[in-house]
Parts: structure tokens; C-alpha cells; sequence
């Protein structure tokens, strides 16, 4: 005979509420499958914990970004922002639905080139341009967004040696209404300073001035704050027109858009409180449609979209290793997913769904990685059923961030699965090997022997 | 080891407790365990009953009996002489 599903015992003192009523509920319904394909499977098939990642989610998200903004405004252009998730075969997903590559370091440059972005579409971004790199980008025609004057000179210098006009724009920094300001990259708004530094750019003659850059910051909850922005950057754009009688081919606003995640501290889940697409589309289409561009030379908007466009199409999987109570009664439960693998883990409160049918009780629960350290917490407290050591879970909207910010700490990093449009599995990142981790390392001579 | 006799235990897992006037929910397998207390059974005879019937390793269910134990001992429902 099939033994009956085992649920630990639990008791839970009411506390004026009435049972089951729906602060008692669990947060979350089981997820068994990821775009038809079982957890179960996936998870014995290529390990726990696996980060998997739905080509369908991305592309329907991009979809609808997209549609959002060119209903509004006659030019828009994406550009994946490296930074956000660089696999190769995320990226290749953006640039097969068009959008070009925002990157902010070598190695981020060189990453969009290797996959066959060309330099023309690859903007530059970022305080931390070697000559080296900026060679590189004046070379292959790509947007340099210039983020201080220091960067300015180089390329002047350069110039000068390489006989080229490089193609640049200047990123902003300004008061949008949403605090504390984003001040440190880029050429001040309020304080002259962005003037200043294209009054440089065009007196020198020797490059092209095409765009301005803005990012006022990430997770950005106020519609109005890019309203204020595009109004900024066409302030900047129709005085060059007026001093100069040049023109701005494209306003670039960068990221910013919040995801479905809910934030730390947050008294709402995020669905309930985020601007749409939608919203931040009509926000921004209006500023630069009621300015005073003529007709015919409108700038293209460019958006550096991260994780609003991959953070739903990201989910890491897990299996409970223990469960346990703190000193203080409070239940415990530890998982093999530690924040060196979920970073957002930080700043978000992350749904996790149980990978299996359960019952409808719940308890509240510290989620816990297995670091062996006292900031390891996955969620400080989440009303989760009752997982047995062994069932499986999911932590939801982790497209973002984590693949990149990763920590290599006392595990190795697991592999990467992309599910397809037809539902087939893809390894677009293996896991991670003892011997390439070992190859790294040398060990002097006289280091090589030991007694004990 | 037994549930006080004065405690109230309903078919759809609620507990009263009338000298305190505390109320408390369980879970089916808190109230099966419940049920075999009040029966007088002990842990040894609780285990053999719930690992044949449930999918579930006698050291794993040894823990979280111990467990639901003292939450029963720390909400005063135990007749612990
Ligand atoms: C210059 C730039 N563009 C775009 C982004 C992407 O931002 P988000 O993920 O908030 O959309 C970032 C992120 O920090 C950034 O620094």
C-alpha cells in the first residue's frame, strides 16, 4: 500500500483571528511546472539548486514593453543593459527582438561584440572606460555616453591620435523629485555643470554629439520622475539647437522600471503598487511630445530597460535541507540556496512557492541559506506550508542581478537552464568545475609540502 | 505525557483551553497526534502508527514529534507529571 503524503504536526495559537481566514493563508499556490516543464524533473536532471530562465517570459515582456512605448511615441529603441543578465544567450534573446547592447565596462564591451552585436549599436556607459576601451569604441563607432570630464579629455586625446569622430553623448544627473539624487555618475543638470561640459564638447569640433543619457535610479516607483527627466534632457536638446543649431538625435532615459518584486519593508506586494509599462510610457511620451521639437526632428527615445524586462523570466530552484526551531521558538527552515546565489535577496522580500501540493496550513518561517553565516537569511519571515527536509521549491523573479552578481563562496556556482519557445531544456551556463575553480590558483614551491 | 483532560478538541482541529481561555488551530496530522494522546498513547507507539501509514522516516518523525511536543508543553495543554 502507497504511504500517505507526510505533513508535519503543527499547532498555532489564534490570536483574535478567525481560522483560515486570509492573513493565515499561505502566500503562495505550488508551482510543479516552469512553461510545462516539472520542477522535479528539472532539478534531477541537472541539480539543486538550478537557476531557470523562461525565453518565453522574456520574450513576451519585451514584447509588451515595446508595445507600450511605440503606441505612444512614434521612435523607440531598446538596449539591454549588460549588467542586468549577461549570459550570452539572454542577451542573444534581446538582440533577436532588437535591441541594441548598453554596457558599462570591457568586459561588458567585449562580451556584445563576441556574440556579434557590432560596435555601432553598443552603448557605452559607465565611469570606468579605460583608453584602452575607449580606443576600442571610438574605433567601432559605437554611443560613448561620457560620464566626467576627466573621460571627455582622453577622448579628445585620442582623437587627435586616432583620426577618427567618435560618436558621444553625455550622461545627466539631476532632481527629479525622488531622493536621495543618483548624483554621482554623470555631468550635473541643475548646477550647470552638463552645459559646461557640452559647450566643451562642442567647441572642440572633433565629435559628434549625438545623444544625452540619463539614469535617475532603479526600482523607480514615480511615473513623474521620467516626466521630469525627458523635460530635463529636451531642456538641454532645444538649448543646443538654440546656441548651436545642432541637433539630438536621441534621448536616452536608461533603467529604472520596478519589477514584480516586492520590496524589503514594503506594505503592499509590488503588483499592487508598481506603474506599468504603460504608465511610465504615457509619462515619458508626453514630455518630449508637447516640447517644442519640430515635427520632423522628434529624438529617438532609447531605454536601457534591466529588470523590469528579466527579472519574471528568472527562477532559482531549491530543495529543504533541514527544518529547525531558533531559540526563540520561531521556526526555521535552511535550503541550499544561500544569498551568495540570490544577491536581490537584500533588498527583496522574494516569493517562494513549495514545488509540490500542500496543505492549506502555513507557519511562519525564516528562510535560510546554508553559508554558515548570520546574514545568510533568505527571508526573514515568510508564511510558508509546512516543506519537509527534501521537498522542492522555487524563489521567483530572480532574472535580474543575481546571475551577474553572484558570489563563488564555499559551494560552486550551478548551472543555468533555458527553457525554449517549444519547452525544450538548454544548459546556457554549466555548473561550475573544482578543477577550473583549482585552475586559477598557484601554489608557490615552497608551499607544497606539509605535516600534520 | 497526555493532553489534559479539560482540553477541548474539535473535529476540525480547534483546541480550547478553558483556564486560560487561549484558543489554538492544528493541522490533520497535529490533531491525529492529538487524538492518540488523548488515548494515552506514547511516543514509541505514535511513531509505529504514523510511519506505516504516512511517508515519513522514524528519525525525521522523532524530530518534529518532539518538536510539536514542546509547543504543546509551552501552550500549557500537557499533563506533564
Ligand atoms: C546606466 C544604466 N542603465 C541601465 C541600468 C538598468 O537599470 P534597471 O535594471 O533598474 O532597469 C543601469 C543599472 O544600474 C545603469 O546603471
Amino acid at each position: 500500500m502507497e504511504k500517505l503524503r507526510y505533513e508535519r504536526p503543527l499547532i498555532k495559537r489564534m490570536e483574535g483571528e478567525m481560522p483560515n481566514k486570509f492573513g493565515s493563508k499561505s502566500e503562495n499556490k505550488p508551482l510543479t511546472h516552469i512553461d510545462g516543464v516539472a520542477v522535479k524533473e528539472l532539478l534531477s536532471e541537472y541539480g539543486s539548486p538550478l537557476f531557470v530562465l523562461s525565453e518565453k517570459t522574456i520574450r513576451n515582456t519585451f514584447r509588451r514593453a515595446h508595445k507600450a512605448f511605440s503606441m505612444r511615441y512614434p521612435k523607440m529603441q531598446f538596449a539591454w543593459s549588460y549588467k542586468t543578465n549577461y549570459l550570452d544567450a539572454v542577451c542573444s534573446i534581446y538582440h533577436q527582438e532588437g535591441a541594441w547592447a548598453e554596457v558599462v565596462s570591457g568586459f561588458e564591451y567585449d562580451k556584445a561584440l563576441s556574440i556579434g552585436v557590432d560596435g555601432k549599436h553598443i552603448i557605452f556607459n559607465g565611469p570606468d572606460k579605460t583608453a584602452e576601451d575607449l580606443e576600442k569604441a571610438i574605433q567601432n563607432d559605437s554611443l560613448i555616453h561620457i560620464d566626467h570630464l576627466d573621460e571627455l579629455y582622453t577622448i579628445i586625446e585620442l582623437i587627435e591620435k586616432l583620426e577618427k569622430r567618435p560618436r558621444v553623448a553625455i550622461r545627466v544627473n539631476m532632481d527629479t523629485g525622488v531622493y536621495p539624487i543618483w548624483d554621482r555618475f554623470g555631468f550635473n543638470y541643475e548646477n550647470g555643470q552638463a552645459w559646461d561640459a557640452l559647450n566643451k564638447i562642442m567647441a572642440s569640433g572633433k565629435m559628434d554629439l549625438v545623444g544625452l543619457h540619463c539614469h535617475i535610479g532603479t526600482y523607480m516607483l514615480s511615473t513623474k520622475a521620467y516626466g521630469i527627466a525627458a523635460a530635463k534632457l529636451t531642456d538641454l536638446a532645444l538649448g543646443l539647437r538654440r546656441r548651436y543649431n545642432h541637433e539630438i538625435k536621441y534621448i536616452d532615459l536608461g533603467g529604472g522600471f520596478p519589477s514584480r518584486n516586492t520590496l524589503k519593508g514594503a506594505y503592499l506586494p509590488a503588483l499592487d503598487t508598481s506603474p506599468s509599462f504603460e504608465d511610465f510610457a504615457e509619462a515619458i511620451s508626453s514630455a518630449l511630445l508637447n516640447a517644442e521639437y519640430p515635427p520632423d526632428s522628434l529624438p529617438l527615445l532609447i531605454l536601457e530597460t534591466g529588470r523590469a524586462l528579466v527579472d519574471e523570466a528568472g527562477f532559482l530552484l531549491g530543495t529543504v535541507i533541514s527544518n529547525k526551531r531558533s531559540s526563540t521558538g520561531k521556526r526555521t527552515t535552511i535550503v541550499d540556496i544561500g544569498i551568495n546565489l540570490l544577491f536581490t535577496s537584500f533588498w527583496y522580500e522574494h516569493k517562494i512557492s513549495p514545488a509540490q501540493e500542500f496543505s492549506s496550513y502555513t507557519e511562519e518561517t525564516t528562510m535560510y541559506g546554508p553559508l554558515c553565516m548570520n546574514i545568510d537569511v533568505i527571508r526573514e519571515s515568510a508564511m510558508m506550508p509546512l516543506l519537509n527536509k527534501g521537498d522542492h521549491f522555487v524563489i521567483h523573479h530572480v532574472g535580474a542581478y543575481n546571475m551577474t552578481q553572484w558570489m563563488q563562496f564555499i559551494t560552486l556556482r550551478p548551472n543555468v537552464v533555458l527553457i525554449d519557445i517549444d519547452g525544450n531544456t538548454h544548459v546556457i551556463r554549466r555548473n561550475e568545475t573544482m578543477s577550473e575553480f583549482k585552475n586559477m590558483e598557484h601554489l608557490p614551491e615552497h608551499l607544497k609540502n606539509f605535516e600534520l | 505525557m497526555k493532553i489534559r483532560s479539560n482540553i477541548a478538541v474539535s473535529a476540525s482541529g480547534l483546541i480550547f483551553n478553558p483556564d486560560t481561555g487561549e484558543s489554538f488551530t492544528v493541522n490533520p496530522m497535529g490533531a491525529e497526534i492529538i487524538s492518540f494522546l488523548k488515548e494515552g498513547l506514547g511516543q514509541e507507539k505514535i511513531s509505529l502508527q504514523i510511519t506505516q501509514k504516512y511517508n515519513v522516516e522514524p528519525s525525521a518523525f522523532e524530530k518534529d514529534f518532539e518538536d510539536f511536543m514542546g509547543l504543546l508543553r509551552n501552550y500549557t495543554l500537557l499533563d506533564d507529571e
